[in-house]
């Protein structure tokens, strides 16, 4: 299963954390360091696998994509394949690239349940739902549009709410 | 009272009107805040304020504020989202105080609800006490019509179930099993992963159903969850999913396109196959096939590894994966694809296939100096893997090669499998010593080396075990030693420690042992630490002994003419050429030299605060002080000297004493020791077990304090009467050490201590000299076992190879360490199991009606059926006895609903049932039932 999902920038600041079993919150701000020194210290066009059987418990590999000022970092186990891994954070850009039109560091601080929900149409519980952008986006519009009907109903008329 | 009063009617106003703002303008301007131009008129809704957030009067100041106001549902939701956001990206932030307004809001409208379950599934761990009020409203999204509220639910479910939970929901769960939305029943199925680990029972209601889901066609996205699940499962117990390999089985042949769930059944048969090498063989030639034509990198590499790992028998899937995986090497642009492709050969093992690593050996040489540091590793791991006696000393001077050429860490990486391979079952495949010992020294004058505890215990251990080295052993000390500029590197002490050891103890091996004192003296060792230094001062002290001796033995030989030169001592035997050499060394000026150069040197650590140190340094001196005043007057002329040397016979008996072997010591030598009479080992220990449950007792250390001391006894007073004490004391005392015992019993060895007495040469706490009389029962011991377990020679070599002193006890040290199995995983795997043969025990027609049947119980049922588990394992037992009578009938039946299996296989069915007739016994409980199905 996937055991993590983390998206930081280049100076280690977290963006995205999403821990599939649980960790308290400090244990969960020592992976990261861990795994962002780790980053730091690889270079460029190196492969994109790390064995992170002390960061994160036994039997755990992160594999990790650096994207302009981004690193999108999965972890996972022995259940996962690494190249399929890999894709999957292909897919996961793809769709925020979709959902934001030329995604960027900013839309991600900005955007922070949107970027939950995404992710929770991709993976599920630690384990991979859906690897289609397409199909994901759709689910995604979908939701927003339940959530645009229902607080239209319960809430003041827009023109109040946007001022 | 009036007080309390008037409080309450001043309250009164701005909840009403809160509450009527609220229902009117959904909570959007709730402020509690009155219009300025009518202060209180509770039954009137103000007229809405131009800007509702920015009122233009600040609030009239509340006195008596009785409690802060209820934010609506939007406040509380954006409060939320802001701890969410906080404490999920600055994680030292302890979210858990709003744990029960994030439940409150769980209820409300889809825009609020959604940042509430984000906001519990990310903080709440699943032994939260607030879950208990989860259930109902669980239950109610679950149910809901619209999919994103269930969606919710099964997410938080997923992840975050605890056992009740999981129990309390399973009937909506297996209701949403079987939902005509296939993103639901997708959901569903994940979520499954968790329930089932967190409350086995579940797998009774919906294992039907995840397995029928393996048959879903309308969503392959259903398909690709259940089969998820089911490799999430099989990681911990994959010989419970044995029975459903026939559905497996059709999955891999159908998901022709779908590389995900392609991917997860080769991950699952890899599993399954090493248990059922009936599957292996069903499944080898489709594996083949999807290699050949594949062209997805994934899939390769899960069809390369599963080969691997688990079809390492099938030598023609073994080429051409090896064929493929050269494809995956071969790719000089993307470093992962070769990454993975080593990782992968490492999977198969060099033992089996040696021929198929080294075709690659080549790229995986070159592999050693790539940039990638995961590559780099890999690859070494590869080489260590190819090293066998013939290619040792070849490989590690590349590797060392290597190790000069590259970066600190991959360099240690580097050594540390060097010395582990070579260490290897007591250095099995090192055949020249000398080679060894000269390579550990260059690995220790290597900068970048961290190794310094494994060298030293190495140096230590081969000099204990392996005579024939002991030569070149000695040299290589001296040339550490006499380095100066190895002295200030922290790394290199414990280097250096064994070093000084080993040229005390083999002096005799020495060519010139003025040249080690000189080493051993010089004015860097003040940065070495007490340790360490205390180890030099002792062979300073071993090395002088030896040179006085030896002076002695040589005038000795001179006055009574070259004819006793054979009766001479044996160790000068031992080293007959240079003994010519040596002769010319033993002066009475060199002698006096070499008092003068101690006495100078060792003057200053009389002032040393170290107690080792003193000690030892005190030894010294006063061996110096003996040997020239004890004969006090004519000690300043050769022949005084020579005489007094020998009237002192202390010099002798110290020789005698230190030229007493150390062999290396028995893990397990603790335990040979026998218990004297009278001695309560056990009894008191478990009361002290029960007053000091988890208390560390690291008692090593009094140990060998102990054992010191007796030693130590027996150099002072007369060693007879000691060996005839030392069995009577416990006896003589017995009553005594038991009261000692109960009153200080955290000071004594605990049991369990026992066999667990270090291997390792303990530098600081080294035994005095020993009189060869006074050696106590357990150096007798461990003599004779030294003795007794000499192992032989490896005849082909070339140049023999050396012995190797190795114990009976060491290889028993290693105890091999069950791993205990979480008993929630074998509740799991029982019930699964349980659901499985039942499943097949049953007729199909019963089937449907059982799975309605299971769909209307409510979960105390089947917590009642978990009771009756090892019942329920009786009746299978016996279920599958009657089974096997009805076997043929069965055959048919199966044959005809899992066709794709069984199309082409009938003529061998009675062939391959006699196979299992004659083997049963190291079958599994399972087996007789795949047997029908892939047959």
């Amino acid at each position: 299963m996937i055991r993590a999902v983390i998206v930081m920038n280049t100076q280690g600041q977290p963006r995205l954390t999403k821990f599939y079993e649980y960790q308290t919150p400090e244990k969960q701000h020592e992976i990261i360091r861990q795994v962002f020194e780790v980053l730091r210290n690889r270079a460029e066009n190196v492969s994109n696998f790390i064995q992170a059987d002390a960061i994160c418990g036994p039997d755990t590999q992160l594999v990790y994509k650096h994207l302009a000022t981004l690193y999108f970092v999965f972890a996972f186990d022995s259940s996962e394949n690494e190249l399929a891994m890999l894709d999957l954070i292909q897919v996961f850009v793809e769709t925020l690239d979709k959902c934001f039109k030329n995604v960027c560091e900013l839309d991600i601080v900005f955007n922070f349940n949107k970027m939950h929900t995404v992710l929770d149409e991709i993976i599920f519980g630690g384990q991979v739902l859906e690897t289609s952008s397409e199909e994901v986006m759709k689910v995604v519009e979908e939701i927003a549009k339940l959530e645009k009907s229902s607080s239209a109903i319960s809430l003041v008329p827009k023109y109040i709410s946007r001022r | 009272m009036g007080k309390a009063l008037g409080l309450g009617k001043a309250v009164g106003p701005p909840k009403i009107i809160t509450r009527s703002m609220k229902t009117k303008n959904g909570g959007i301007i709730d402020r509690g805040i009155p219009d300025a131009k009518n202060p209180r008129r509770p039954h009137q809704i103000p007229p809405l304020p131009d800007h509702p957030h920015r009122p233009r009067h600040p609030p009239p100041p509340r006195r008596h504020p009785p409690r802060a106001p209820l934010p609506d549902p939007s406040t509380k939701s954006t409060a939320l989202q802001k701890l969410t956001y906080l404490s999920s990206l600055h994680p030292p932030i302890d979210p858990s105080f709003a744990s029960f307004h994030a439940i409150e809001l769980l209820p409300s409208s889809p825009p609020f609800k959604r940042p509430s379950y984000l906001f519990i599934s990310l903080t709440f761990p699943s032994s939260h006490d607030l879950l208990l009020l989860l259930p109902n409203q669980l239950r109610k999204d679950l149910s809901s019509p619209n999919h994103p509220n269930a969606s919710l639910a099964l997410q938080f479910l997923a992840s975050r179930a605890s056992s009740d939970l999981a129990r309390d929901l399973t009937p909506e769960i297996f209701t949403l099993l079987n939902s005509s939305k296939p993103i639901l029943r997708r959901k569903a199925t994940s979520a499954l992963v968790g329930v089932f680990t967190a409350c086995p029972d579940s797998v009774r209601v919906c294992f039907k159903r995840l397995v029928e889901n393996l048959d879903s066609s309308d969503d392959a996205g259903v398909l690709s969850a259940a089969v998820g699940v089911f490799c999430e499962l099989s990681r911990t117990d994959p010989a419970s999913y044995l029975p459903l390999v026939p559905e497996f089985y059709r999955v891999f042949v159908d998901a022709k396109r779908n590389n995900w769930v392609l991917i997860k059944i080769l991950k699952i048969f890899a599993r399954l196959c090493p248990i059922e090498p009936r599957l292996a063989r069903r499944v080898v030639e489709p594996v083949c096939d999807l290699m050949r034509r594949t062209m997805a990198k994934s899939v390769l590499l899960e069809c390369i590894r599963t080969v691997f790992s688990s079809l390492a028998d099938y030598e023609h899937a073994v080429e051409l994966a090896v064929e493929k995986n050269k494809e995956l090497l071969g790719c000089d642009e993307d470093a992962n694809l070769r990454y993975l492709g080593l990782h992968a050969l490492s999977l198969l093992g060099s033992e089996r296939y040696p021929a198929a690593v080294m075709e690659c050996k080549e790229t995986i040489i070159k592999s050693l100096s790539d940039a990638d540091p995961n590559i780099r590793r890999e690859s070494l791991r590869l080489v260590m893997g190819m090293v066998s006696e013939g290619n040792l000393v070849e490989i590690s001077r590349i590797l060392v090669g290597y190790a000069s050429k590259s970066d600190p860490d991959f360099c240690n990486e580097i050594f540390g499998s060097i010395l582990s391979v070579c260490a290897r079952n007591f250095y099995e495949l090192v055949v020249d010593f000398d080679w060894y010992v000269s390579l550990l020294g260059e690995i220790a004058r290597n900068v970048n080396c961290r190794h310094g505890e494994e060298v030293e215990r190495q140096l230590v251990d081969i000099g204990m075990r392996v005579e024939d080295s002991r030569m070149e052993l000695v040299s290589v000390a001296r040339e550490l030693l006499m380095d100066p500029a190895l002295l200030g590197n922290p790394l290199l002490d414990r280097v250096l420690s064994a070093a000084a050891w080993v040229s005390g103890e083999y002096v005799r091996f020495s060519r010139n042992p003025f040249e080690l004192v000189e080493a051993l003296l010089q004015p860097r060792t003040d940065f070495l630490p007490p340790l360490v230094r205390a180890v030099y001062v002792q062979s300073t002290f071993k090395v002088l002994v030896f040179c006085l001796r030896s002076y002695l033995l040589q005038s000795e030989r001179e006055s009574s003419g070259e004819s006793d030169l054979e009766v001479g001592d044996g160790e000068l035997n031992l080293v007959g050429k240079k003994r010519e050499k040596r002769k010319e060394i033993f002066t009475y000026e060199s002698m006096k030299y070499l008092l003068d150069l101690v006495e100078t040197a060792f003057g200053p650590l009389l002032e040393c605060s170290d107690v080792e140190i003193l000690e030892r340094t005190r030894n010294v001196l006063g061996l110096v002080r003996v040997v020239r005043e004890i004969q006090g007057q004519n000690v300043e002329n050769e022949e005084g000297f020579k005489e007094g040397l020998k009237m002192c016979e202390i010099v002798e008996f110290i020789d005698a004493a230190f030229s007493e072997e150390l062999g290396p010591v028995s893990g397990s030598a603790q335990e040979r020791v026998i218990v004297p009479d009278g001695l309560v080992l056990r009894k008191d220990l478990s009361i002290l077990d029960t007053i000091l449950p988890n208390e560390d007792l690291s008692l090593s250390e009094s140990f060998s304090l102990r054992s010191n001391k007796f030693k130590e006894v027996g150099w002072v007073s007369q060693p007879q009467t000691q060996n005839n004490d030392e069995p009577e004391l416990p006896s003589e005392s017995t009553s005594l050490l038991v009261e000692h015992r109960r009153r200080h019993g955290l000071y004594y060895l605990p049991t369990e201590c026992e066999n667990s007495v270090p291997n390792d040469y303990p530098p600081a706490n080294e035994p005095l000299s020993l009189l060869p009389g006074s050696v106590d029962a357990t150096e007798n011991d461990l003599a004779r076992l030294a003795e007794q377990s000499l192992v032989s020679k490896k005849p082909k070599q070339v140049k023999p190879r050396p012995v190797v002193v190795k114990l009976d006890g060491d290889e028993v040290s290693v105890s091999a360490e069950k791993l205990k199995k979480d008993s929630r995983e074998t509740l799991l795997s029982g019930v699964v199991q349980d659901v499985l043969l039942g499943e097949e025990r049953k007729p199909e027609s019963s089937r449907k009606k059982s799975s309605d049947k299971s769909s209307r119980r409510r979960v105390k049922d089947v917590l009642k059926d978990g009771e009756t588990i090892s019942e329920l394992q009786e009746h299978v037992s016996d279920g599958q006895r009657q089974r096997s009578r009805r076997h043929k009938h069965r055959t048919h039946k199966e044959g005809s609903s899992h066709r794709s299996l069984s199309k082409d296989d009938d003529p061998h069915s009675k062939h391959k049932s006699g196979e299992r007739a004659n083997c049963p016994a190291n079958l599994n409980v399972q087996s007789p039932v795949i047997q029908d199905f892939l047959l």
